[in-house]
């Protein structure tokens, strides 16, 4: 250990009373010139603020004048100051990665209480980051060239903005839709709290411009297969699945989809309400207008003969014989924009969705509000027929619940209040809430709620146990009855009802993980995708060039999708107009001198950023895929691959260095 | 002996989840026994057996590995990585004359500052049960070489 070439540094923060409160900083700056002069360490001294434009000041001149090699400043949590020292060394004329924080105010000064003890603590704290710095090597960022077009998967209204955004910058976007129709939930909704504009009105217009705009390739009926590369150079495969119909000829006259014989049940945009034919678009305003041929449930697919569409398509744009074709685009960025599915009610027996006729999820209802849904926006029974006299809408169906999902899914509350003020005005029906907690915190939102308490929306607290057929006293024949407690009331109550509306949670898409996985990103316990940071970070990833916006990211209203949709965007932006990236050098190598090609680290990568070369009979780490965890690192048996920033000899002099204080106090008694 | 014997712990921590907790618990200002000392890696997947062998070897009385909970790892799933590694190594720890449970894996995601300052306290006591580790300085001949050669691996 005493290879001491090193000229280290040493710089103690006070940061005013946060460390030097607890923290003896002067004793641990003069113990550390004193003991640690074998390690390389030249100057030690502490200071108020290391921080602030005096102490990095301080610290540059240091490695001006007394030519330090090293710099290790005790101070914060590194991620908060690293970048700010790095800096600092930098303009000094140090490479950056030459320095090292040492955090004695998070790990120290903020946790313990007793002076000595800390001051103790922290002396190791400063050995350890000693030990290590003399191990760190001058690294440079590893720059990437970026591609100009961005991939935006899922065509909802988070996709769409973002699409736009990227396109009306100038710039080719391929946005990926896995339905024959971009728009998303949105488009399924008659009107939008908390200001009730039709959704179709604000939706429709955009999703046209995304449709027609030329930086915009719209690929609908369309999924991503594989993604290879990585940030600045994505090279992704996607399955354009077979429309059977002629894109170039079809003019969307809709005449197939009218005389088509085969009638299905919609199950995905009128969420089993409606019917849809085997030729079809899935709504009026579909973008892009040609319709898809559903081959599973179309009758000459089926049974070989029928053809009906092709006889009656004045341009002949049906074409039975077309294939999946597989598309292979090279990207820069990528935005995943996927949405959520709704929670399946069929969970909570007890509620009776699917076993009761008259209670509805809240999709359905939203169908059923719109006008060019299947009842013609009018609220009507199951029979198709009777117009409800009492209304009870349920919060929190599969939200807020230990046996479903323990979070709050952020927009039910609204949107229960939004079906409330829609029963009100089209009915003359009896409207009850039953809640748990109102949730209504955004812009104008508990003004709306006020709005719907004051046209008489009955309001009980309790959450719901049970609604059910079986009639117990008079009045409940034939009616849905809620089994509730009032909180409130602090009583139990039946109610008896004709409809009942479930407000079910949102949840991460069915196939939300392997969609992260395809994307090389992660997804929360709840199986949302993660942000590299939740309050900081919040459209980015862990993986560089993978960012995520909308729904997909936790549940979201509208106004929030679209405001990551843009986010997402600004950041792919902001990479496009750089042109090149700089990566932190946090990487792994493999020295292919001692690679015995065993192979072990090849599986162990969750980027696959390990290729094995068959002909040489040796592993290599592209380094632009790396992400730096170091797994290969510690699994290589022939320790062929070290790791940048975090290396075997890094970790090792640190242990050594944190136990220094102990050894050297043994010396003398083993002596 | 035993009674005022302060366990020494090495405690490794992943960038994403466990060093952020400790940042966290600083942050709200918890309190957690001083005996720990942090060694941060990019992700607990780094954790290489040498690691603890050199930190046990060089006076830690317990070894403390924190990382992301399982699914939620910021390198997708390489701490289960991690928990193989550890289980199996706390499987070799016994021949060497060490109490497999001076090495503890533990989870706690960049929120949970309350659990990891918990179960620092909680890992703490159980090694202050377990008593000094001394492996080094029990110069006993059968477990020199061991300690040489551990020496040795890690460098
Ligand atoms: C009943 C109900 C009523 C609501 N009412 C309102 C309201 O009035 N006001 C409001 O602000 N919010 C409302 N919301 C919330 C609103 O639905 C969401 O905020 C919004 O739809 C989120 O948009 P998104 O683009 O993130 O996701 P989505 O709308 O879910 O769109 C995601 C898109 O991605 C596509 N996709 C998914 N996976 C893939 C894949 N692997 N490949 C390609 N494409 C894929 C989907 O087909 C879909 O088109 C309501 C929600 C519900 C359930
Ligand atoms: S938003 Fe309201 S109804 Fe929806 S889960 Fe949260 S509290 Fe329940
Ligand atoms: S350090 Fe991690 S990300 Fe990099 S090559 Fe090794 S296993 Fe893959």
């Amino acid at each position: 250990m005493a290879e001491n070439k090193e000229r280290i540094g040493v710089y103690v923060c006070h940061c005013g009373t946060n460390i030097a409160g607890v923290v003896d900083v002067e004793e641990v700056a003069r113990w550390a010139k004193e003991n640690l002069g074998d390690q390389g360490v030249v100057i030690s001294k502490d200071y108020k603020f290391m921080c602030s434009s005096l102490g990095q000041d301080m610290i540059q001149a240091d490695i001006q004048k007394e030519g330090l090699t090293r710099v290790v400043v005790a101070a914060c949590s590194p991620h908060l100051h690293e970048k700010t020292f790095r800096v600092a060394a930098e303009r000094a004329g140090l490479n950056p990665y030459l320095t090292e924080l040492a955090s004695i105010r998070e790990q120290v000064s903020w946790v313990h209480k007793d002076k000595v003890v800390a001051t103790e603590k922290s002396k190791a704290v400063v050995a350890g980051a000693v030990s290590r710095v003399v191990m760190h090597e001058p690294l440079e960022p590893i720059i990437v060239p970026i591609a100009e077009p961005t991939l935006v998967v899922g065509g909802g209204i988070a996709g769409i903005q973002a699409a736009l955004e990227i396109a009306n910058a100038g710039h080719p976007v391929y946005l990926v839709e896995r339905e024959p129709s971009i728009g998303g939930h949105m488009a399924q909704f008659d009107k939008t709290f908390p200001t009730l504009d039709c959704s179709a009105c604000i939706l429709t217009p955009r999703m046209s411009e995304a449709g027609t705009h030329p930086n915009i390739t719209l690929l609908t009926y369309a999924e991503v297969e594989q993604v290879d590369g990585f940030v600045g150079n994505f090279d992704v495969t996607i399955r354009q699945k077979a429309r059977c119909v002629d894109t170039d000829a079809c003019t969307g006259c809709g005449i197939c989809e009218q005389k088509c014989p085969k009638k299905v049940i919609d199950d995905v945009f009128e969420v089993g309400l409606g019917y849809r034919k085997a030729i079809y678009t899935p709504f009026d305003q579909a973008v892009p207008k040609y319709p898809v041929i559903d081959r599973e449930n179309c009758t000459y697919f089926e049974k070989g003969t029928c053809r009906v569409c092709e006889k009656f398509c004045p341009t002949d744009a049906i074409n039975f014989e077309q294939e999946d074709e597989i598309i292979e685009i090279n990207v820069g960025n990528i935005i995943l924009a996927t949405g959520y599915d709704l929670f399946d009610a069929r969970r909570i027996p007890q509620y009776g969705y699917g076993r009761l006729a008259n209670v509805f999820t809240s999709l359905e209802f939203e169908r059923m509000t719109n006008a060019a849904g299947p009842t013609s926006g009018d609220i009507l029974l199951r029979d198709g027929k009777t117009v409800p006299k009492s209304v009870g809408i349920i919060h929190c169906v599969g939200s807020r619940d230990r046996n479903y999902n323990n979070y709050c899914s952020a927009i039910c509350c609204m949107q229960s209040l939004k079906f409330a003020h829609l029963v009100d005005e089209r009915t003359s029906a009896t409207v009850y809430n039953f809640y748990i907690d109102m949730r209504t915190p955004a812009k104008d939102y508990d003004e709306f709620y006020q709005r719907v308490l004051d046209e008489g929306t009955l309001f009980v607290r309790g959450k719901v146990a049970e609604v059910t057929d079986a009639a117990r006293i008079s009045g409940e024949e034939g009616k849905l009855i809620v089994q509730v407690e009032d909180t409130l009331a602090g009583k139990q109550r039946r109610i008896p009802l004709d409809m009942v509306i479930l407000s079910a949670a949102l949840e991460p898409r069915h196939d939300a993980y392997e969609t992260a996985h395809k994307f090389g990103i992660a997804c929360s316990a709840n199986g949302w995708f993660t942000e590299k940071h939740p309050k900081l970070d919040p459209v980015a990833t862990m993986t560089e060039g993978i960012f995520i916006a909308g729904a997909a990211t936790g549940p979201k209203d509208i106004p929030a999708s679209v405001s990551q949709g843009s986010a997402a965007a600004a950041r792919v932006l902001s990479y496009i107009e750089r042109g090149e990236l700089a990566l932190e050098p946090v990487r792994a190598m493999i020295n292919q001198e001692q690679c015995s090609g065993c192979r072990i680290c090849n599986d162990l990568c969750p980027y696959n950023a390990i290729l094995f070369h068959e002909d040489q009979m040796v592993s290599e780490i592209n380094q632009a895929l790396c992400q730096g965890c170091g797994t290969c690192v510690a699994a290589c048996p022939a320790g062929a691959i070290t790791g940048t920033v975090f290396s075997d000899k890094q970790v090792f002099a640190q242990i050594d260095g944190l136990l220094f204080l102990e050894k050297s106090a043994l010396v003398p008694e083993m002596a | 002996m035993t009674k005022d014997f302060e366990p020494l712990i090495i405690g490794f921590t992943c960038n994403w989840c466990s060093y952020r907790a400790a940042d966290m618990a600083g942050t709200a200002r918890l309190k957690y026994p001083p005996n720990v000392r942090l060694i941060r890696l990019m992700c607990s997947g780094r954790i290489d057996p040498s690691f603890i062998l050199k930190a046990l070897a060089g006076g830690a009385d317990g070894v403390l590995i924190t990382g992301c909970h399982p699914g939620e790892c910021h390198y997708l799933e390489q701490n289960y990585k991690a928990l193989r590694r550890v289980k199996l190594l706390k499987r070799t720890l016994a021949p060497f004359g060490i109490n497999p449970d001076r090495v503890k894996l533990v989870w706690a995601s960049a929120a949970e500052g309350v659990k990891l300052a918990r179960e620092i306290g909680v890992f703490v006591e159980e090694i202050r049960e377990l008593g000094p580790l001394n492996w080094p300085a029990r110069s006993t001949p059968e477990i020199n070489p061991v300690v040489e050669e551990v020496e040795e691996v890690a460098g």
